[in-house]
């Protein structure tokens, strides 16, 4: 399986590396593509397993950051994506927000839970940082359930209004959901490749690696463990906040254990701390149990088998191999020129 | 005044006394070495000085400030950082990143200079990437800044721990057995690099196991025995010293020296 591996690996290795020499064009042209995909007239209900797609792919790219990049395994983020979706649902319907404010509002406010979610990693790690991601959760579905006043308690919320975007509706039979969704997702892209990229996420990266030697090196922990949580908490907020309006109907069943498994196996499928992971194993999730709706019903035994298999064989994921192009240095950095500027001299030691 | 002043620090592990009264000082530009059988207590006060342990009795003076059971992070932000016994690399990370890890406390931009790519953040970035190549270039692994951590030779990766610790802008730095696993060859110019490191204005301490190392490079040698410092003093003393004979070190150090 070792061999395996390592076949796929190299055989993918050398593709992405032409990929990330042409990353502009390949991205523009994949945009093309999805962007195109509704004018296929494709039925309906294939445009809401891509919308469906989507939003899992951003729910993923968020809770990679802690799990994939921080290594801080959270099996409640359903609980962010409940937050997201109760918050935006209720300021529109009871309180008559517009959509948008409503979706800042819940990502925000995901966020202040994100950020308390975060407070137990200053105290506890691994697999009992993971219950408290998974009490978290439970207590937010609770929470939900007998609050009626606020939340309709197990009646659900429903009628819930079509998102809006300047006063126009964006459903399915318009494509507005699908490019509002796209949209979300290519921003959301963005943004977790401008902070991974950069020294935050390398103080990420550096946690998951060894705690011990990132405090030593003087990175504050903490503070990054807790900044992994609110912007993944930030980002599962905004998508559940979407799914709100674009299901028009959420109850407290709509975020269950499932749910957290779902985007867990997702990120876990696809390569814990890659971006490209996240879009596979989306498609690859979301759209195998529709592709086999008898299977419907063993979804949950699906996804563990799944993990089961993924840990045992693969571990990296999918799609989790090790970049064999060289590392990018920003623009205006020529690596060979440093290394070759100065040889075993004087010159040389004052830059030690 | 001393870089470093530690008096009578007391370290308990439950039952264990791992460090007894145990006082040192070190003078800026100095090459210290700190040697001791298994279990003495080496590693343990590499710990104390880095914020890892905390003590319940003593003092640690650095220019000047207390830094007794501050956080680590703050004790690097003052200029001490260190290196590993056992290699501690951010395995899965280029060896350049490991590097750029250690300019992180030095790297000034925030969280939105990096989301809207100011000036700033180029700036910051385009600086430290230089620093952790020229630091590579210096220890002699520029040709493996690309290569993942992992699959460099132990050596190599205990010279990457110290470009680490020298990416913090630390002023001593605390190598504990950096020769450990290096042959021959390697541990030649590992000597030449840390005198080098001298004669640039840092201050070194470390932990030895190897007699040709210590007793070449240093300029004062302490010799800790299950938690007690029995000796202190130059090379020469130190291997002429009965105590230091007797409790460890035996016939080694006279082959060391001549
Ligand atoms: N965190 C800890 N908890 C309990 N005991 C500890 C701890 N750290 C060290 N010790 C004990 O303290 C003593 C000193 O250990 P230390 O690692 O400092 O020795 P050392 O001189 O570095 O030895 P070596 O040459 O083998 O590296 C040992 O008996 C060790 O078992
Ligand atoms: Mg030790």
């Amino acid at each position: 399986m070792k061999n395996t591996n390592q076949v796929i690996d190299n055989f993918f290795a050398d593709i992405s590396n032409s990929i990330r020499k042409n990353r502009i064009i390949f991205s523009v042209a994949l945009l093309t593509v999805v962007a195109f995909i509704p004018a296929l007239g494709l039925p309906s209900y294939i445009l809401r397993i891509g919308v469906m797609i989507m939003i899992y792919a951003i729910l993923a790219l968020g809770l990679n950051i802690p799990t994939g990049y921080t290594g801080q395994v959270s099996i409640g983020h359903a609980g962010f994506f409940s937050i997201g979706a109760y918050t935006s649902a209720i300021l529109v319907t009871q309180a008559g927000w517009s959509m948008l404010p409503a979706m800042v509002a819940a990502a925000a406010i995901a966020g202040i839970f994100g950020f308390l979610l975060g407070l137990p990693t200053l105290r506890v790690s691994g697999t009992y940082l993971s219950i408290c991601t998974l009490g978290f959760a439970e207590i937010v579905r609770m929470a939900v359930l007998n609050w009626d006043t606020l939340t309709n308690g197990p009646m659900g919320i429903k009628n819930i209004p079509y998102p809006t975007v300047f006063g126009v509706e964006m459903t399915l039979r318009n494509y507005g959901a699908y490019y509002m969704i796209l949209v979300m997702l290519v921003m959301t892209s963005v943004f977790v490749h401008l902070i991974i990229n950069s020294k935050i996420g390398r103080a990420f990266r550096s946690i998951k690696e060894d705690e011990l030697a990132s405090m030593m090196m003087g990175v504050f922990t903490m503070k990054y463990k807790i900044l992994s949580f609110v912007l993944s908490a930030i980002i599962s907020g905004m998508a559940g906040a979407f799914y709100a309006h674009f299901m028009r109907y959420i109850d407290p069943n709509s975020f269950t254990f499932d749910t957290s498994i779902l985007i867990l196996s997702i990120v876990i499928l696809g390569g814990m701390g890659t971006m490209r992971g996240m879009f596979l194993g989306a498609i690859i999730l979301v759209s195998f149990p529709e592709a086999l709706r008898f299977l419907e019903q063993y979804r949950f035994v699906f996804y563990g088998l799944v993990l089961v298999i993924m840990m045992r064989y693969r571990p990296q994921g999918l799609l989790g191999w090790r970049s064999k192009s060289p590392y990018e240095f920003p623009k205006g950095v020529d690596p060979d020129k440093i290394a070759r500027g100065f040889n075993n001299s004087s010159s040389q030691n004052k830059m030690i | 005044m001393s870089l470093l002043e530690i008096t009578s620090i007391v370290k308990k592990f439950g039952g264990l006394t791992a460090l007894n009264n145990v006082s040192l000082h070190i003078e800026e530009g100095e090459i210290v070495s700190l040697i001791g059988p298994n279990g003495a207590g080496k590693t343990t006060l590499f710990n104390i000085l880095t914020g890892i342990n905390e003590i319940m009795h003593g003092e640690i003076i650095f220019e000047g400030k207390a830094i007794q059971n501050k956080p680590p992070q703050d004790i690097v932000k003052l200029g001490i950082s260190r290196t590993f016994q056992n290699i501690r690399l951010f395995q899965n990370m280029r060896v350049v990143e490991n590097v750029l890890i250690g300019t992180h406390i030095n790297t000034e931009y925030n969280f939105f200079d990096a989301l809207f790519r100011t000036k700033k953040h180029r700036q910051q970035e385009i600086l430290k990437a230089e620093t952790a190549i020229r630091l590579l270039k210096a220890i002699g692994l520029e040709h493996r800044m690309h290569d993942y951590a992992s699959d460099l030779s132990y050596g190599e990766q205990r010279k990457v721990e110290i470009a680490r610790a020298l990416a913090t802008g630390c002023k001593l730095i605390l190598l504990d057995e950096p020769a450990a696993g290096m042959n021959q060859q390697e541990s030649a110019n590992l000597l030449m690099f840390i005198r080098e490191l001298r004669d640039n204005g840092y201050t070194v301490f470390l932990i030895e196991h190897d007699m040709n190392v210590i007793m070449n490079i240093s300029d004062r040698i302490y010799v800790l025995d299950y938690g007690v410092m029995i000796a202190e003093g130059k090379p020469e003393e130190i291997a002429n010293n009965p105590e230091v004979i007797k409790a460890y070190l035996g016939g080694v150090i006279e082959d060391a020296v001549s």
